[in-house]
């Protein structure tokens, strides 16, 4: 099939169809990386600018590598929000930087929509690389190649999803997806991080973890964002590590071959034990390397292909 | 001279009356009113209103017109000109201009400034604390007698209680209706649109109805407790209905008001991070619509007011978190409004009860009825003319309306003001 959008925007926006022929152009680009020379010419003489308006290491670091891996030139601005907000307008900014000539803008900003705001807006591409509490779909879509190779399939597994629901722009990218390729969904966390409604996007919603991951095939913790405790989300890091965090216990009531994910950076300790983190379970360094070649595939499939 | 509107359905609810009627207009007043094709022609300039319905001047009771100090987005002239264009013959204009209207000099500018205009009328509305900052009280003697006619808080929600009751008792005391922004801050933090289906699909903080409702609640203890008369701002949410329309029944002394895109619109119109139908209190659900359409057709809500917030791109062509809240409405209220009319939710004398009579009722303005001795302010509509909105087309400064495109069914065809003709269509 052709890839025929402009950007990529979000989840929620992709077929299944088109979900299933990026993460087939993933797998066939992500043998590249693993070359002893990492690099094909592909997107020589195009130009990705990362945008990022808060701070990211590894995304922005695995946008960078994917568009080197292609030959892409890249840019990277880093904005701070504050400064942002006294000076120039994000239009402003996009429309300067566009004047530059760029292929592709890789976006991320902490308001939710900005994304799309400047899609409509400007002729060259736009990705989302997250916005607000909205989307993170390259997360997503790279926690669906690293599913569908641990397990061979995505249709009919078991997903729970564990933590933050409510700020969490992962959570809400990688329910859809799970959700359109046919995974069961259920999240789980204190009340106070599951906005209501949750079930309208059709994820079943417990408050408990061991409910949650009972006959797991695939569990995803959510990073715990420190700066929520003190805003009434929650009591205390002890308490809520008690509650929801995941240790050796629960992966016996799990699926034997569970996998455990995690979009990175980790608090050890707080929402996972090291035990799990680095157990034999772990596939938390493998969505990284996925995270590279999902971010290839879209990269080829937005300014690469036929359309170059 | 005088000014004979022959051969309209005259429509005064003050009077009980729906019926083809002449109108006669002279000296400014309203000096007869007889059956359809009795009054004589000769010598008077004539307004042949077949097929139009002859109302009293519609009254929008909450209006923006952001003069003095926010000139790029409206003034009182253009705010004035797209009343007048959408049938308006009064407005009431909150206080939240800069400076803020809380003493007598900014309500004499406003005053004055409309009279030069010389469209619609505009009463000005006090603030209810100093500067809108919700710690001591505004002068409301001094400022009634300026010619105030109403207290609010407008944008600005008092959030301690015992100012709240503060401000019931001393408006009690001056005779005054306190209009209150039903809004705990708190409880909205720093949300953007309706709490729901909507704010979760698109990662936006959410406003629960809760922050609407608790805050009604809290005002209709208070009011119990002080008496006095109060007012409730833009009313949006299924739970306020209920709670108001209990209040009512047990005969406390409140009214309430509703906005056309409380019952015209849902949070779906927020898809697509569209900040013309970002608005606060927030587009809620359809279920809130049912019961916002309920409450006008049962009485509980008085009022249809369009809270018309002139904004420019700058306030507006912006991420959706970082826009203003707010939307233009003096120019479409009416053709939004007269689809209640034609769904059947709403008689017309109950529409023209919500724009005109009860406004008026509720702020102890003058007009609202076309009996003789009344003021000549008076709204010729064809409910029937199908047209097109072009917000590009408006008298207003601004352009932030989420209507725009949409054919309504209804309209102004003339507005007339102390017996001159403001505005033609």
């Amino acid at each position: 099939m052709e890839f025929r959008r402009k950007d990529l925007l979000g989840i929620a926006e992709l077929t299944p169809d088109e979900i299933r022929h990026i993460l087939a152009t993933a797998a066939s680009l992500k043998e590249i990386s693993a070359r002893p020379i990492k690099k094909v010419p592909t997107l020589r003489g195009k130009t990705v600018v990362t945008v990022f308006y808060e701070p990211s290491t590894r995304t922005r670091m695995s946008f960078e590598i994917a568009a080197k891996r292609l030959s892409a030139d890249t840019l990277n601005l880093t904005v701070a929000a504050s400064s942002a907000v006294k000076g120039e307008t994000l239009m402003d900014t996009a429309h300067n930087l566009e004047a530059m000539q760029p292929d592709l803008l890789v976006i991320r900003h902490p308001a939710s929509g900005a994304p799309h705001y400047l899609a409509r807006r400007l002729k060259c591409g736009v990705i989302n690389a997250g916005d607000g509490l909205h989307e993170h779909p390259t997360q997503a879509l790279l926690d669906l190649l690293t599913v569908q190779e641990a397990k061979g399939r995505l249709d009919g597994l078991k997903v729970a999803i564990i933590g933050d629901i409510a700020h969490s722009r992962v959570a809400r990218s990688d329910i859809q997806a799970f959700l359109k390729m046919g995974s069961e969904v259920t999240v789980a966390g204190p009340a106070t991080m599951l906005p209501p409604h949750l079930e309208s996007l059709g994820a079943r919603v417990t408050y408990s973890l061991e409910e949650a991951v009972a006959g797991a095939d695939v569990i995803m913790m959510l990073r715990l964002q420190l700066e929520r405790m003190g805003q009434m989300f929650l009591s205390t890091l002890r308490e809520y590590s008690r509650f929801f965090g995941l240790a050796p216990r629960h992966l016996k009531l799990a699926q034997p071959d569970v996998i455990i994910m995690h979009p990175g950076p980790l608090n050890r300790g707080v929402e996972i034990s090291p035990e799990v983190a680095d157990g034999p379970h772990s596939v938390i360094l493998e969505q990284v390397t996925n995270g590279v070649a999902v971010r290839m595939a879209m990269l080829y499939l937005l300014i690469g292909g036929e359309k170059a | 001279m005088s000014l004979l509107i022959q051969n309209g359905l005259v429509v005064d609810p003050a009077q009980a009356l729906a019926a083809p009627r002449d109108l006669l207009i002279e000296g400014g007043e309203i000096v007869a009113l007889e059956p359809a094709g009795s009054i004589p022609a000769e010598g008077r300039r004539v307004i042949e209103a077949r097929n139009l319905v002859v109302t009293p001047g519609l009254i929008d009771m909450h209006v923006h017109l952001r003069e003095p100090g926010e000139e790029y987005k409206e003034t009182i002239l253009t705010g004035t000109q797209a009343a007048a264009a959408g049938g308006f013959t009064a407005v009431a204009a909150m206080p939240n201009t800069r400076p803020v209207n809380d003493n007598s000099a900014v309500t004499r500018f406003i005053r004055e400034a409309a009279q030069v205009a010389g469209l619609a009328r505009v009463y000005p509305v006090g603030a209810i604390s100093m500067g809108s900052l919700g710690q001591t009280l505004s002068e409301y003697g001094d400022q009634k007698a300026a010619g105030v006619v109403a207290f609010s808080d407008d944008g600005h929600p008092v959030m301690n209680p015992m100012l709240m009751r503060r401000a019931l008792e001393y408006a009690r005391t001056f005779d005054v209706p306190l209009i209150a922004h039903e809004e705990d801050l708190d409880l909205r933090a720093n949300g953007v649109m309706h709490e729901g289906r909507v704010s979760l699909e698109l990662g936006l903080r959410g406003i629960p109805a809760a922050a609407e409702e608790s805050m009604i609640f809290r005002d209709l203890a208070l009011l119990q407790l002080t008496g006095g008369r109060l007012h409730i701002a833009h009313v949006s949410a299924f739970g306020s209905v209920a709670l108001i329309r209990t209040a009512k029944a047990a005969g406390l002394t409140v009214t309430a008001e509703t906005a056309p895109h409380y019952f015209s619109l849902t949070e779906e119109a927020v898809r697509g991070y569209d900040t013309f139908a970002k608005v606060n209190p927030p587009l809620r659900t359809a279920a809130d619509v049912v019961a916002i359409k309920e409450g006008l057709a049962d009485g509980t809500l008085d009022a249809i007011a369009c809270d018309h917030a002139p904004h420019t791109s700058l306030e507006k062509d912006l991420e959706f978190e970082a826009a203003a809240f707010g939307l233009i409405g003096l120019e479409t209220s009416l053709g939004l409004s007269l689809k209640l009319v034609h769904d059947g939710v709403l008689s017309l004398s109950q529409l023209v009860a919500a724009m005109s009579t009860n406004p008026a009722r509720i702020l102890g303005l003058p007009g609202g009825t076309l009996a003789v001795g009344s003021p000549a302010d008076v709204t010729l509509m064809d409910p029937n003319r199908e047209w097109t909105v072009d917000a590009n087309t408006f008298a207003s400064k601004s352009r932030n309306c989420p209507f725009n495109g949409w054919t309504l069914k209804g309209r102004a065809v003339m507005t007339i003001v102390g017996g001159k003709v403001v505005w033609e269509g």
